[in-house]
C-alpha cells in the first residue's frame, strides 16, 4: 500500500447522519464518523464528541473518496490547458479525492524525476498519483525505467494516448511489472485500422463524409494484450472501452482467470455516434462515439461487472486548437466535473446500477487496481466523497474549474453532485 | 415560393421544391449565357468571397464567373495566398473577412463538415463548394440539371455512379438529390471504394460494371485519385481500369440513348476511356456550362434578390 501523508488536517470532524454506502465493508446505512488527526477514529450508529467540529449530513450521502484512474493534467507543457492543480480543483469540485495522470505530457512521465515532479506539484484538493510511460518518450521503442518511477511512487505504466504496437515490447511491459504488481493500462488501438479516422465507421460516417474508425480497431489490440496478459502472468488494464467487441474479449478473459480489467467513461455510454451530425468538435474523441447498440452492450458490462471502473479520460484542450473543422479537433473530452453527476443521473437514477454498484467502479475498483489507500475503515486517512443526491444542476463549462472548456455535456440537467470531500482528512469546501 | 436559407451547404438538407427552385431559377440564367453580353446587374453591391483551402481550376472558377456575370465583387482566397499559412484558423479568417462587411462566403475544404462550422458562426451565407468527403451540392444540382436538361425529368429514371465512391461528394450530393427527385441511384465500384452502409442511403450496390451498366439511363463517372493505391485500396490502376473503366466495349452494353457524365477533372483511360469521355452521348462539357448558370442561381438566391428573376434579367436584356 502506498502510504499517504496526512497534511493539514483539521483536528477533529464528526460526519453526522450521513447515509455511509461503503461495498468494500458491505456498508449501506446512516451512520457517524469521527475524524481524528485527519484519521477515521469513529464508525458508529451513534457518535458524540463535543470537542468536534459537527458536520450534519443528514440526507447526504458518504462515499469512499472517488478515483478517477484516467485523468489528463497537461502538466508539464501545456499549462494553458491544466496544470496540476487546476485540475486537482477541477477533480476535487467532481467530487474525486484521488486521480490517476496519465505520462503523454511534454516531456513525457519516463522517469523518476518527472514522476516526483508531479507528486511535488500536488496541493491539498486531491491526491495525484502519476501513471508513469511504458516505453521512453512513448515511442513504442525502449522500456522506461518502470522500477524506478514505481519506486517514487507512479501506480501505475501506460503509454496512453499511443497503443505498444510492437507486440513483444508489450510482453516485456506486463512480464516486467509483474515484480511491482502494476498494471499496465492498455491504450488499445491498431493505427493502422484506425488509420485517420474521425468517427466509428458506418453508414453514419459515409454520410457525414467522415472516414471512420472500426470497432475492430480496439478490439484486436484488446484481444492481442489479454493474451499477453495470460501469457506473462502480468496485470492489463484496458482503458476506456468503446465497444460491444471489446466488452466480449474481456469478459471472456476475465470467466479464463486472466489478470484483466476494463474501464469505460460516462461519453461511451451516454453519447452515441449520431452525437456528431452538426460536425461539432466537442464530440470528437478517441475511441470515438460508437453506436447505439455498443452503447447498451457498454451498460451491460457494467451491470454485470465485467467493465470495473468508470474512468473519465479528463482531457483539455484549449478552445483555439479544440474549436476548429472536425477532423482537424484534436481527440478529447472533459469529465472530471461531470462525471458523478452524469453517471448518477444515467446509472443510477435510471436504476441500471445502484448506488453501491455505482461506487465500486468510481472508488472501489480503481483503488484497488492502483493500490491506493482509500478503504472507510478504523486508523485509515479519511478520504470521502460527500454527495447529495437530490442537487439538482445545470453542466456550464464558464463555470469549470479546469482551465479548459471542452465539455461535450453543456446544458445537460443532471441530478446528484459532490458537495464536499475529504483528503487525508482535510475537508475540501466545494 | 421565397428562398429562406442563409447557406447551401448539403442537398440532404434541401427540400425538393428548393432544388426546384435552384434549378427552376437556374434555367433563365442559362439563357443568359448564351447571350453576346453576358452580365446582368442583380447582385451590383454584393461582395462574394471565394475561399478554395484545396485546389480546385473548375469549380472556383465557376463560382468566380457566376458572381461577375451577376455583377457582383468577388475576392479570391486560396491557402498560398492566405493567413492560414500563418497559422490562422479558419474561424479566425472568416470573422475578420465578415468584418469587412461581406455578403456570401463559396468555400471548398478538406475537412467534412467545414462549411457547417463557419456558417454556425458567422452571419453570412456559406456556399459549399465540396467539404472532404461529404458533399458537393453544387455540383450535384449542376448534375441535375444536366439530366433534367437532357432527360426530361427524374421519375424512374436510373442513374448508375462508377468508381471512388468512398472518396467522392459529389457522389453522395448525387445520390441525396437524385433519390429526393424520385430517381433510381446505382452505385458501381471496386468493394474497397465502394463506403460501409451506402445501401442505407437507398442506393443499390454492383461490383461488375458489366452488370450494372446495362439498366443505366445515366451513368456517372467518378475520377480516380491515382493515389488510392498506394493506401491499399487498389492493386493498381491497370486492374482499377481492366474493371471499371468505360470503354467501348462496355458501352456497346448499354442503352442507345444513355447519358454520359463525367465531373472532371478526368483521368483519361483510367476510369473513361477518351473516345466515350468526348463521343455523343457525352454531356461532360455540358456539365461544366450548366454549372455556370446553377452557380448564379445559388448566389442570387442565397444574396436574397427579392425581385422577381425574370424582371430582373429582361430589364437588362
Amino acid at each position: 500500500m502506498n502510504k499517504v501523508k496526512i497534511q493539514n488536517s483539521e483536528f477533529r470532524i464528526l460526519l453526522k447522519g450521513g447515509r455511509v454506502i461503503d461495498p468494500q465493508n458491505h456498508r449501506d446505512e446512516v451512520l457517524d464518523i469521527l475524524i481524528e488527526d485527519g484519521r477515521i477514529t469513529g464508525i458508529e450508529t451513534k457518535i458524540d464528541n463535543a470537542q468536534a467540529e459537527v458536520i450534519d449530513l443528514k440526507g447526504k450521502y458518504v462515499f469512499p473518496g472517488l478515483v478517477d484512474m484516467h485523468v489528463h493534467l497537461r502538466e508539464p507543457g501545456r499549462e494553458d490547458e491544466e496544470t496540476i492543480a487546476s485540475g486537482s480543483r477541477a477533480a476535487a469540485a467532481g467530487g474525486f479525492t484521488a486521480i490517476a495522470c496519465m505520462p503523454n505530457t511534454q516531456p513525457v512521465i519516463d522517469s523518476q524525476g518527472l514522476v516526483q515532479f508531479i507528486k511535488s506539484r500536488q496541493i491539498p484538493e486531491c491526491r495525484v498519483y502519476p501513471v508513469g510511460a511504458i516505453t521512453k518518450g512513448l515511442l513504442g521503442e525502449e522500456l522506461a525505467e518502470i522500477g524506478d518511477m514505481h519506486q517514487s511512487g507512479a501506480v501505475a505504466i501506460s503509454d496512453d494516448g499511443k497503443p505498444v504496437t510492437n507486440s513483444n515490447l508489450m510482453r516485456r511491459a506486463l512480464d516486467y511489472c509483474r515484480m511491482f504488481d502494476i498494471p499496465v493500462i492498455s491504450h488499445c488501438e491498431d493505427k493502422f485500422l484506425s488509420a485517420d479516422g474521425a468517427m466509428n465507421e458506418g453508414a453514419l460516417a459515409t454520410k457525414l463524409g467522415l472516414r471512420g474508425i472500426p470497432n475492430a480497431a480496439e478490439a484486436t489490440m484488446a484481444a492481442r494484450d489479454v493474451m499477453l496478459a495470460d501469457l506473462t502472468g502480468g496485470r492489463v488494464h484496458i482503458a476506456h472501452v468503446s465497444c460491444a467487441e471489446t466488452v466480449d474479449i474481456v469478459r471472456r478473459a476475465k470467466r479464463a482467470g486472466v489478470k484483466v480489467t476494463a474501464e469505460t467513461c460516462p461519453q461511451y455510454f451516454i453519447l452515441s455516434q449520431e452525437a456528431v451530425i452538426g460536425y461539432d468538435s466537442m464530440m470528437r474523441v478517441n475511441p470515438p462515439l460508437r453506436s447505439k447498440a455498443d452503447l447498451m452492450t457498454i451498460i451491460d458490462a457494467l451491470k454485470d461487472g465485467t467493465i470495473d471502473c468508470i474512468a473519465t479520460d479528463h482531457a483539455p484542450h484549449s478552445s483555439e486548437e479544440k474549436e476548429v473543422e472536425f477532423d482537424q479537433a484534436p481527440c478529447g473530452m472533459l469529465g472530471l466535473e461531470t462525471s458523478l453527476g452524469l453517471c448518477w443521473t444515467h446509472l443510477v437514477e435510471k436504476n441500471i446500477l445502484t448506488a453501491s454498484q455505482l461506487v465500486e467502479k468510481m472508488a472501489v475498483n480503481p483503488a484497488r487496481i492502483l493500490k491506493i489507500e482509500n478503504a472507510i475503515e478504523l486508523k485509515a486517512p479519511a478520504n470521502l466523497t460527500i454527495f447529495d443526491p437530490q442537487a439538482e444542476w445545470v453542466v456550464d463549462p464558464a463555470k469549470f474549474r479546469s482551465k479548459s472548456r471542452n465539455s461535450p455535456f453543456k446544458g445537460y440537467k443532471l441530478k446528484g453532485r459532490a458537495v464536499m470531500t475529504l483528503v487525508n482528512g482535510r475537508k475540501i469546501d466545494l | 415560393m421565397k428562398w429562406n436559407k442563409k447557406d447551401l451547404l448539403d442537398l440532404e438538407s434541401l427540400s425538393v421544391d428548393e432544388m426546384n427552385m435552384i434549378l427552376d431559377t437556374a434555367k433563365s440564367f442559362r439563357e443568359v449565357l448564351n447571350r453576346p453580353i453576358k452580365k446582368v446587374p442583380i447582385l451590383r453591391g454584393k461582395t462574394i468571397v471565394n475561399m478554395f483551402f484545396e485546389p480546385s481550376t473548375r469549380t472556383s472558377a465557376s463560382f468566380d464567373m457566376a458572381a461577375k456575370r451577376l455583377m457582383a465583387d468577388t475576392v479570391n482566397i486560396s491557402p498560398k495566398t492566405s493567413a492560414v499559412q500563418k497559422g490562422e484558423t479558419l474561424l479566425d479568417t472568416a470573422r475578420n473577412l465578415e468584418a469587412m462587411k461581406i455578403d456570401l462566403v463559396v468555400m471548398r475544404h478538406s475537412s467534412s463538415g467545414a462549411p457547417h462550422f463557419l456558417a454556425s458562426r458567422i452571419k453570412a451565407g456559406v456556399i459549399n463548394a465540396g467539404d472532404g468527403q461529404h458533399a458537393h451540392p453544387t455540383q450535384g444540382l449542376l448534375d441535375m440539371f444536366t439530366i433534367k436538361e437532357k432527360r426530361g425529368g427524374f421519375e424512374g429514371l436510373n442513374v448508375l455512379i462508377v468508381g471512388d465512391v468512398t472518396h467522392s461528394r459529389v457522389a453522395r450530393s448525387n445520390i441525396n438529390g437524385l433519390l429526393k427527385m424520385g430517381a433510381q441511384v446505382s452505385v458501381c465500384g471496386p468493394s474497397t471504394l465502394i463506403p460501409i452502409g451506402i445501401e442505407q442511403l437507398g442506393v443499390k450496390v454492383y461490383y461488375n460494371l458489366d452488370e450494372a451498366i446495362s439498366q443505366a439511363d445515366v451513368i456517372n463517372v467518378l475520377r480516380l485519385q491515382l493515389e488510392r493505391q498506394k493506401k491499399g485500396l487498389l492493386p493498381s490502376l491497370r486492374e482499377y481500369s481492366l474493371h471499371f473503366c468505360l470503354d467501348k466495349d462496355r458501352m456497346a452494353r448499354a442503352k442507345g440513348d444513355v447519358t454520359i457524365m463525367h465531373p472532371g477533372p478526368m483521368n483519361r483511360g483510367v476510369e473513361i476511356d477518351p473516345d466515350v469521355a468526348d463521343g455523343e452521348r457525352s454531356v461532360i462539357l455540358d456539365q461544366v456550362t450548366n454549372g455556370v448558370a446553377v452557380r448564379m442561381a445559388v448566389l442570387y438566391l442565397l444574396s436574397g434578390g427579392d425581385a422577381p428573376l425574370a424582371e430582373a434579367i429582361k430589364k437588362e436584356a
